[in-house]
Formats: structure tokens, sequence, C-alpha cells
């Protein structure tokens, strides 16, 4: 079954080609079956190969394809390498990215692009497949940019409307500065190392440099540039929310499971550069704890139902990132692996909700949906609760407290990262169900439509299901002490150590982080169903940070002063191009002495005659004088 | 025959040349500028016979016979030509023949 490890990439590729070549004169269920099915495919793929894999007692699984590239001695193949690692990320990306082409079929059933759209869809999954799958970084970069390319087409995918085209190219450009960073990051591993081999990298590493040396620290901080722009966090994390003007289910595959995980993907593999650049792994942390403070704030204050999970989305990969800082990785992709879960859940009710209310966004324009659409409101109360972390039931409650544990008992650990992370669990909290009670409870405001399909329901089951249980196979040290999760990626991953003499400490940080989350509701529900008078006084009283953290504490504000400002004076300045002017100058001026020259050709034979004679005169002088 | 020294021959012959050019560059009449060509050539002409005679060589004479020669079969493609252009111009004036202009 491992040799057809090929095909997982190949078949949604397939797909794609097949959609694009029929240029959409497919009939709908035919490009929907198509774009689909080869995901399906990919996920039932997965699953044989994933039972190969593990009945081999987890043995890596490299298969070549063909030799891209053959420069001196520098020889990237297409090839692929399954370990455990990119095993859970295929899992991830097929399984809830078929769940997610499901819905579609039903969410865009309408739309004029629907055949388009599964074409960009198929490829998107094909290209973050070849991203986890590549054995050496050069095809990764090739994912890299193949992800980057389908998120700009999926998001700007109703190009009719302008602003799509300025969130989509945001987007693309942002992550751009990112991927700079990565190119440059990958031309000083090769320079040092001579391979950009990902299993020769982590050989040949620790023998190349010692701890801390200057040139593999700089490597770690170019990669997580390139990490940041790709998952969308500090400095380059104000393209996410503006890219919520794609569809749903866009927002829940790209913005949400997958495209914006390849930064904690690329920090995991190359989790050996971070072993020996301690000060980068710091700063990976300390970005991903800042990020997940200030996405947490501004979450509070959106008033756009997408918006406030965009914002969520930053702020849990600000946790990932603050768990790959303090070398607790396999917390890291668990989290990662759950947040796949109830985003993309979260993400399609939101799309289901939008769709039954005609596409009404404001959060504020919506209310008394509960009795209305019960299958949506359960399934996204479920999203929710795993989100907020709710204790023991939820599969977010694991994985989110997993971190905070390591980031208060990791070796490597800080009391500021725990503290970061403790305040953005009570944040979490409020907003995610602040955005619940405004969206379900209270008065009616918008009436609902028409109602969602099974098509869409159903994955929202699915979904909530995985929600719930998916935590339970990594449970902590005090509860069971279950490590299925943590065995499984021990093979490619370090483990985390902790601290001397914190266990006993457990139950008391698990106490604080679940009163807390259930303190959050309580203020949630205080203010947005309670006392709801209170809510104006408060805003009055701090109109200016609710501005200021509305708009995402200010940064588009800052980029547009430092960047693009400038940019664009220097283009106007330079419209009529000063270095072209040097080039038109020469044109101006021979083209002077050519008017004054042709004044002599005035036709008329005398003065030619004239030149003739004036001419010899001087040559016969000029010969006199010689001799 | 009296004895003419060479150089009263040449002197002669450049005066006649420097008129016949003179002429071509002041006179407008095409007819006349062909006239004052004639005198050009006529004044080489006369230079050579001079050459010869101070050489006692007939060559000067030969060269003549090929400059009047040449100067006959000038003159009737010229006067053909200058037909031609009257045709179009209408008029004899050198200087309104300016369509080469620029």
């Amino acid at each position: 079954m491992t040799e057809l490890l090929w095909l997982i990439p190949a078949l949604p590729l397939t797909g794609a080609l097949i959609l694009i070549a029929t240029k959409g004169n497919l009939p709908r269920a035919i490009a929907g079956s198509i774009g689909s099915g080869s995901v399906g495919l990919a996920a039932i793929l997965t699953i044989l190969v994933a039972i190969d894999f593990v009945s081999k007692g987890q043995q890596p699984i490299q298969q070549t394809l063909w030799t891209w590239i053959n420069v001196n001695g520098f020889s990237p193949g297409v090839a692929l390498y399954l370990d455990s690692l990119s095993l859970v990320f295929i899992f991830v990306i097929t399984f809830v990215g078929f769940l997610i082409h499901i819905y579609s079929m039903g969410y865009m059933a309408d739309d004029a692009g629907f055949a388009r759209f599964f074409a960009y869809l198929n490829l998107f999954v094909c290209s973050m497949l070849i991203l986890v799958l590549a054995d050496n970084l050069v095809l990764m970069y090739l994912g890299w940019e193949g992800v980057g390319l389908c998120s700009y087409l999926l998001i700007g995918f109703w190009y009719e409307e302008e602003n799509n085209g300025y969130a989509a190219r945001k987007a693309f450009i942002i992550t751009r500065f990112g991927d700079t960073a990565l190119a440059i990051g990958l031309f000083m591993l090769f320079t040092s190392l001579g391979t950009l081999n990902i299993q020769e990298i982590t050989l040949l590493a620790p023998d190349t440099w010692p701890i801390s040396h200057k040139t593999v620290v700089a490597i770690g901080f170019l990669l997580l540039g390139g990490a940041v722009g790709k998952s969308a966090q500090l400095p380059l994390q104000t393209w996410l929310p503006d890219a919520m003007a794609g569809p749903s289910p866009v927002s829940a595959l790209i913005h949400a499971a997958t495209m914006v995980t390849a930064g904690v993907y690329l920090i995991a593999r190359m989790h050996i550069i971070y072993e020996l650049a301690p000060l980068a792994q710091t700063w990976v942390g300390v970005i991903g704890a800042i990020t997940l403070l200030i996405a947490g704030f501004s979450a509070l204050t959106q008033f756009d139902l997408k918006r406030v999970l965009a914002y969520s989305t930053i702020s849990q990969i600000g946790y990932m990132f603050l768990a790959l800082g303090i070398g607790a990785w396999s917390s890291a992709i668990f989290h990662f692996m759950i947040h796949a879960f109830f985003k993309a859940l979260l993400f399609l009710a939101a799309g289901a909700v939008i769709y039954v209310l005609h596409h009404e966004q404001d959060m504020f324009k919506m209310g008394g949906l509960k009795n209305k659409i019960p299958v949506i409101y359960w399934t996204f109360l479920i999203g929710s609760a795993s989100l907020a972390a709710i204790p023991f039931i939820t599969a977010g409650f694991y994985s989110k407290d997993q971190i905070l544990w390591l980031a208060w008992a990791g070796e490597k650990g800080n009391f500021w990262f725990y503290l970061a992370a403790l305040i953005g669990a009570f944040v979490t909290s409020i907003y995610t169900f602040r955005m619940v009670f405004l969206t379900f409870f209270g008065e009616e405001k918008t009436h609902v439509g028409h109602h969602a399909g099974s098509l869409m329901t159903v994955p929202l089951v699915i979904l909530a299901v995985l929600s719930l249980v998916g935590g339970f196979i990594e449970l902590p040290h005090n509860m069971g002490h279950v490590t299925v999760f943590s065995d499984f990626l021990s093979g490619v991953l370090p483990d985390v150590e902790t601290r001397p003499g914190v266990d006993a400490y457990e139950w008391l940080m698990q106490g604080i982080a679940a009163v807390l989350c259930l303190l959050g509701i309580y203020v949630a529900y205080f203010f947005y169903m309670k006392r709801e008078d209170l809510r104006a006084e408060i805003k009055g009283a701090t109109y200016q940070l609710n501005r200021f953290w509305f708009s995402g504490w200010g940064f588009d504000a800052l980029y547009d002063a430092v960047i693009v400002r400038p940019y664009v004076y220097l283009s106007r300045v330079n419209k009529s191009d000063v270095i072209d002017k040097v080039y038109n100058g020469l044109v101006t001026i021979s083209e002077y002495f050519h008017f004054v020259f042709a004044r002599t050709q005035s036709g008329i034979m005398r003065w030619y005659i004239m030149g003739i004679v004036i001419g010899a005169v001087l040559i016969l002088s000029l010969g006199l004088m010689m001799h | 025959m009296n004895e003419v020294s060479t150089e009263a021959g040449l002197i002669l012959a450049g005066i006649l040349f420097m008129l016949g050019l003179i002429s071509v560059l002041i006179r407008r009449n095409i007819i006349f500028m062909l006239i004052s060509v004639e005198i050009m050539l006529n004044a080489a002409g006369l230079a050579f016979i001079v050459a010869g005679a101070r050489w006692a060589q007939p060559d000067g004479q030969a060269m003549f016979i090929f400059i009047v020669t040449m100067a006959a079969a000038e003159v009737s493609v010229g006067l053909a030509l200058i037909l031609q252009i009257y045709h179009q111009i209408k008029t004899l004036d050198g200087d309104a023949a300016t369509k080469m202009k620029g």
C-alpha cells in the first residue's frame, strides 16, 4: 500500500486538471463529484497507508518519483517522505478537506463559478499535500508557493467585487515577505550544509554547528520569518481578517485548518535548527504569546461573525507557536489537529448561518436562531465549547490544557508565557461565547431564509463529533496519562521535559484554567444576555481602546503609513521615470542638431554649389599650408 | 606666333574658371548656369592646352578634344533635363526647384 503514497497528492491534482480542462462545462453534480471524490479517495488512501505504516512499526517511507534538478551534485528529487508527523498532517488535510468539499457542494450550489471553485480547492489540497510530504525543502517550497497561489485565487474568488481582489492581493503580498525570508533561509542552509534534504539536514546540522552559532540562529529567525507570513502571526498577521472576503469553505479549509498551519509544520519539521538555536526558539514562543493576546483582544470587538473566527485562528496559532517555542513539539501538533477540527467546524457552521440568513454577516443583526436551525446551533455550540476549552468533555480542553501546563512546567517554560496563555484562554472564552450568544440567543433580528441541506449539515455533525472525542487520545498525567498521540510522534519530534517537582501542581493548574474558562462564559453571558445595558456604558468609556482593538491594534494603519504611502509616493514621483530622462535627453539633443543641420538642406542648388566651392577652397588652402 | 608664357596661360585659365564659377553661383536662370559651366569647362580645356604646349606633347590637345566632346554630350543631356524641369515648375528660376528641401 505504501507505494501508492504518490497517489495521495496526485489524485487531487488530477481532479483539478480535469476540472480546468473542461472549463466549467460539466454538469454540477459531476464537477462536484470529481472535486470531492478525488479528495475522498485520497483520504481513503491515507487511511490505508496509515494502517500499513503503523503495522510496520512506523518505519518512515521514502518514495522518489523523479529527479527534479541535477546541478553540480545538488539534486533534489520530486520525492515524498512519510513519517508520523506528515501522516498526522495528511490525515487532517485529506479528511477535513473531504468534509469541506462535501459542504461546498451544498454551499456553492448556486454559484456560477462552481467548477472553478472545486478546481482551485483541489489544486490547493494537492499543493498542501506536497508541502507536508516533501522530503526536501525545495519541493516543500513548491508546495508553499502553491498554497499561496491557491489562497490568492480563492480569496478573490468572487472577483467581480473589487474589495475581494484587494484582499487577495493583500494576502499574497504580505505572505511574500515571509516567503522571501524563507528563501534566504534555504539559501543559507544550502551554503552551509550542501543539501536541502530534510533528513540529511537533521543528521548534519548538530555536527556542523555548535549550539547558538550565529549562522544557525540566523537560519532559525529566517525560517521563523517565513512561518509568520503563512501562519499570520506578528508582524505579518494583517492579511487574515481581510481574507474572510472569500467563501466560507475557503476560510475553513485554508485559513483555519491547513494553510495557516504550514508555518507550524515548517518549524516542527526543522526542529533540529531550533534545538541548535535557543534564541530563535524563544522568539518563536514570544511571537506566539504576543500574537495570541493581540488577536484575542481584537476578537472581542468585532461585529462580523467571520472576522471573530479569523482573529480566533490567529490567536490559536499563537498557542501553537508558543508550544513550539517552549519545546512542546507534539503538543503543538496535537493542538493543530484538534484546532483543525473545531475551527473548520466553526467556519462551516458560520457559513451555514450566513447562508440561511441570506449573507448577513453582522452578529448584531442576528439572534434567536437557536430553535430555528437546531443542527447548526448544536454543532456551532460544540465547536465553540472546544475552542473555549470547556473542561473534560471537549477535545480543545485536552490540547490547550497541555500547552498551558507545559508553558508553566516545561523546561523551557516561563512564567510570562504561562500568564499570556492563561489570559488568552480567558479572553478566548469570552469572545467565543459572546459570538454564540449574539448569534443564537436573544430576539431574532434577521429571519431564516432557506434552510441548509444535508450536504452542509452532515460534515458539521462529523466535525462536531471529532471536536468532542478527538482529545481522548492524549490525556494528561493525572487523568489516566494516555499518550497515544505523543507516542505516535515520538519517533520524529523530541520529547518535552518538565521541571523537577512540578507534578504536584498539575491539578491546581488545570483547576485555574477550568475556572477561567467558565468565568469567561459567565462574563459573556452577563454582558450579552443579562445586563445588555451595561455594554453601551462600557463601550462609551473605553471607546478609544475599542476602536484600537477593532482595527487589529493599528497594524493596518502602521503598514499603510510606513510602507504603502512611501512606495506610492515614490512611484508617483518617478512616473516620468528619472532614468528614462537621461536617454530622452540624448534623443532631444540629437533632434536639435538634426533640425539645425536640416536647414542647410534648402533644396536650392546654388547653396549646394557654394558648399562645394567653400569645401574646395578649404582643402586647397590646407594643402597649400602644408607645403 | 609669339611665345606665350605658361604662367600667363594658366592664369588666364584660372581667371576664366573663377569667372565661370562665380557666374554659376550668382545666376538664377538655369540656362545661364549651364552656360557658366561651359565657361568652366573651356577654362579647364585651356589649362590642358597650355600644359601640353609647355611639355611639347600632343596629350594636352587630346584631352581638349575629350573635353569638348564631353561638353557637347553634357549640354544635350542638360538641356533635356532643363526642358523637363521647366515642364514641372513652369519657370526657369533655379531657386524654385526646392522639392529636395529638408
